[in-house]
């Protein structure tokens, strides 16, 4: 955003005619070549975005309006299509009408329920865990190095690895979780979490905030730490209570970390396809939106419908995204900071 | 797995010393790579039949394990196929992918032309493509009822369950019996019931059994929504939180097979792998049960035919290597290593009447007959579109056991997505 902002100023430059001519050529002159020198700075890096983020992506939504299958996508003989994978209008021998397509199908809105779903509970839960977190982490303690050390540890293992060690934690027959539940009588028959449809999603969520929380409290504990300590002092002399002085100073002067945490998370928790793919069966209960443009590519090889999935996937986070930047306010760019 | 590539990386420095010994006369040793989904003891035993092959020729085979999943192998293969990858000299390959991956596979007609007629020849069958012999056998499968012989006794039952229903009942009696005994953990019934490709295995039994077809019939037809269908799904619907436990929903062949051996389950339905793994040493049910035919419904036991292939892929760089090692790993003598080793059925007919197999693995002779009442999945009506009926069945079923759907329901639906994908 901001280099963006840089070029039009400059370009803007010459035309305002400066009062000391020789002087302000030579700023121009100057100004340019930083600009020039930004870009060629940048170059490296735009093009790694052009080659791994800018063309896969225009690939897909271009497969999206084929009938490409994983016979014919490295081969090109796939064919233009249309918006038929998005909707389309089919007439049965019977003269009964049909519509199709990923837009009209019940289970791709599922799965989007799902994904919402999910996104808005795990990063509510974590936004309250990893706030708390915080706050402990920010007080004066002795080995207050070691506990945040090691607090990050669920957010530095592997999700394959932690979704593993959890199905085995949740398995309803030698599962650690049902062992101890039962021993201390909570329940008295084994529950199978992960397979049972009325408990999967809630073993999804349990695993991802268990291993994402710490992230949450790391960008949160990051603001506080910026809220001068004076702050603090001045509300400790004018006896202000604790949740009052959280409430009105805390809150207000973290509120871009959170933003920012909160914007990181959502993204995340969008596009979840590891965790649910390995921990649960691919039941209706969870199966997300990536997991279902995964079959569609992956399992049944249909390139055309699953780039549709993984279109509607991306617009819908955009979607998302620009909601929140709309009703939070961010300021991404950080101009107005 | 780190045993394994240590292995390997001791076996191609010693192929390396061979190579040098006889420098002149020996071609360059090669490294043949077989890519292979792994189950139970699946890595030691390749490295063990692989061996006198690397003797004989001074080349290497590596194996490149893969998940336990048949469907995510097969997406990952058909993508490395379609994209021409030359990485993988071998592929193991299911009994239903050869229709939909035979564009890829180099014909074996020829290179097994002396051998071809010893094998049973439904598989080879299953295995030709429009005259291209896409893929040679290594073992076939057909699963199994194990049953545990000293429950069957305990409760005074002298046969195995020749019905669906019988099996349901004694499930039941056993249950209840060593629950009372203070074991709380103990389950009448284990299956695969997660929502993956053996979901599709177990559910066409039932339904077969029950005389309600095989989903898609030989000739194209939609057979699936019908009343012995919808019976037998009830009836598999019926054993969840009964007698099979509440995660069955989520079990696969390995889930299953762990409730089993550690001695907490009456029956299971399970592949002959499970076999030689259950009479092994750290198992609690050793000597402790047999095997038999899968119940009936009414209509005949049927079992889902399985099996694996050995498959030449013609991207790779040393393909006439390659169809040397996959015509060893098909020859009588893999086979037989393989029957004695870890039960699996050898495609040979003539391994049938084998003493030592006779003798060590009394299961496999028993087993010819189990091939007469096989049923093939419908992967040779549905073509390329395979996998999505597959998908489409098994998550039906699966919504059925979960009791998200009715059978009746289900089966409605599922017809009209079956159209959907085939027309």
């Amino acid at each position: 955003m901001s280099h963006a902002d840089m070029v039009p100023e400059a370009a803007n430059a010459p035309k305002s005619p400066p009062p000391e001519v020789n002087a302000g050529s030579g700023e121009a002159e100057l100004q340019r070549q930083r600009i020039r020198a930004a870009y060629l700075f940048l170059l490296p890096m735009l093009v790694m975005l052009a080659l791994v983020a800018a063309w896969p992506l225009f690939r897909s939504i271009a497969f999206s309006f084929t009938d490409a299958s994983a016979n014919t996508i490295f081969n090109g003989e796939s064919e233009w299509v249309g918006f038929d994978n998005y909707v389309e209008r089919s007439v049965r021998s019977n003269g009964e009408v049909r519509w199709r397509g990923v837009l009209v199908d019940g289970d791709w809105w599922n799965a989007v329920w799902n994904t919402v779903r999910f996104s808005l509970v795990s990063v509510g839960l974590e936004l309250v865990l990893g706030m708390l977190v915080a706050l402990v982490l920010n007080a004066e303690f002795k080995g207050r190095g070691l506990v945040r050390a090691a607090i990050l540890i669920p957010w530095a293992i592997p999700t394959v690895v932690s979704a593993r060690m959890w199905g085995w934690m949740l398995n309803d027959q030698f599962g650690v979780i049902n062992y101890m539940m039962m021993g201390v009588g909570l329940i008295d028959r084994p529950i199978a979490w992960t397979a049972s449809s009325d408990t999967a999603m809630i073993a999804v969520l349990i695993v991802d905030v268990w291993k994402t929380t710490p992230f949450m409290a790391l960008l949160i504990l990051a603001g506080l730490q910026m809220v001068p300590r004076d702050m603090y002092e001045a509300a400790k002399i004018d006896g202000i209570h604790p949740v009052k002085v959280f409430f009105k100073v805390t809150l207000p002067l973290i509120r871009p970390a959170i933003l920012v945490a909160v914007i990181f998370r959502a993204l995340d928790a969008l596009r979840i396809f590891d965790l649910i793919y390995l921990l649960t069966p691919q039941s209706d209960s969870t199966v997300t939106m990536s997991v279902l443009s995964y079959r569609e590519l992956q399992q049944f090889g249909d390139y055309g419908e699953g780039s549709t999935m993984s279109t509607l996937l991306f617009l819908i986070i955009t979607g998302f995204v620009l909601l929140y930047l709309k009703i939070g306010r961010v300021d991404l760019a950080g101009d107005k900071g | 797995m780190t045993k394994s590539i240590r292995a390997a990386s001791l076996r191609s420095t010693t192929a390396f010393a061979i190579t040098l010994a006889g420098l002149g006369t020996v071609a360059a040793a090669e490294e043949i790579t077989v890519v292979s989904g792994a189950v139970g003891n699946a890595i030691e035993e390749f490295d063990r039949i692989v061996a006198p092959w690397e003797e004989r020729t001074g080349h290497t085979a590596v194996l490149v394990p893969m998940p336990a999943s048949t469907t995510d192998q097969f997406g990952q293969y058909r993508l490395w196929l379609a994209a021409g990858n030359g990485d993988i000299d071998l592929y193991q390959t299911d009994v239903i992918w050869a229709p939909q991956l035979a564009e890829h596979f180099v014909d074996l007609s020829e290179a097994a032309a002396d051998v071809i007629d010893d094998h049973f020849p439904s598989i080879i069958e299953s295995q030709t493509v429009e005259g291209k012999l896409v893929a040679m056998p290594i073992y076939t499968d057909a699963p199994a009822l194990y049953y545990r012989t000293d429950m069957l006794e305990k409760y005074g039952f002298d046969a195995p369950p020749e019905t669906w229903e019988e099996l349901t009942s004694m499930a039941q009696t056993i249950q209840e019996g060593e629950r009372n005994d203070g074991n709380g953990e103990f389950w009448g019934f284990v299956f695969q019931g997660n929502s993956y490709e053996g979901l599709t295995c177990n559910a066409l039994e039932w339904v077969k059994s029950y005389g309600g077809g095989q989903i898609v019939e030989a000739d194209g037809t939609i057979s699936i929504n019908n009343e012995q269908a919808v019976a037998a799904l009830e009836q598999a619907a019926s054993w969840v939180g009964t007698i099979a436990p509440d995660g069955v929903v989520s079990y696969q062949e390995e889930e299953a097979r762990g409730v089993w051996q550690t001695g907490n389950a009456a029956f299971m339905r399970n592949w002959p792998y499970a076999y030689s793994l259950g009479n092994g040493e750290d198992s609690a049910v050793a000597g402790l049960f047999d095997v038999t035919t899968l119940p009936t419904g009414g209509e005949g036991s049927a079992a889902t035919l399985g099996g694996w292939n050995i498959a030449v892929s013609q991207y790779g760089d040393n393909i006439d290597i390659a169809t040397d090692l996959a015509m060893y790993l098909a020859s009588e003598e893999a086979q037989k290593m393989r029957a004695l080793n870890s039960t699996n059925l050898p495609t040979i007919q003539s391994l049938y009447s084998d003493p030592e197999i006779a003798e060590q693995q009394p299961i496999i002779p028993r087993w010819e007959e189990v091939f007469l009442s096989a049923v093939p999945r419908p992967s040779a009506p549905t073509q390329e579109d395979y996998n999505e009926v597959s998908t489409a069945f098994f998550s039906a079923v699966h919504s059925v056991l979960t009791g998200e759907e009715d059978a009746a329901t289900a089966l409605e639906d599922l017809e009209l997505d079956l159209e959907d994908i085939l027309e």
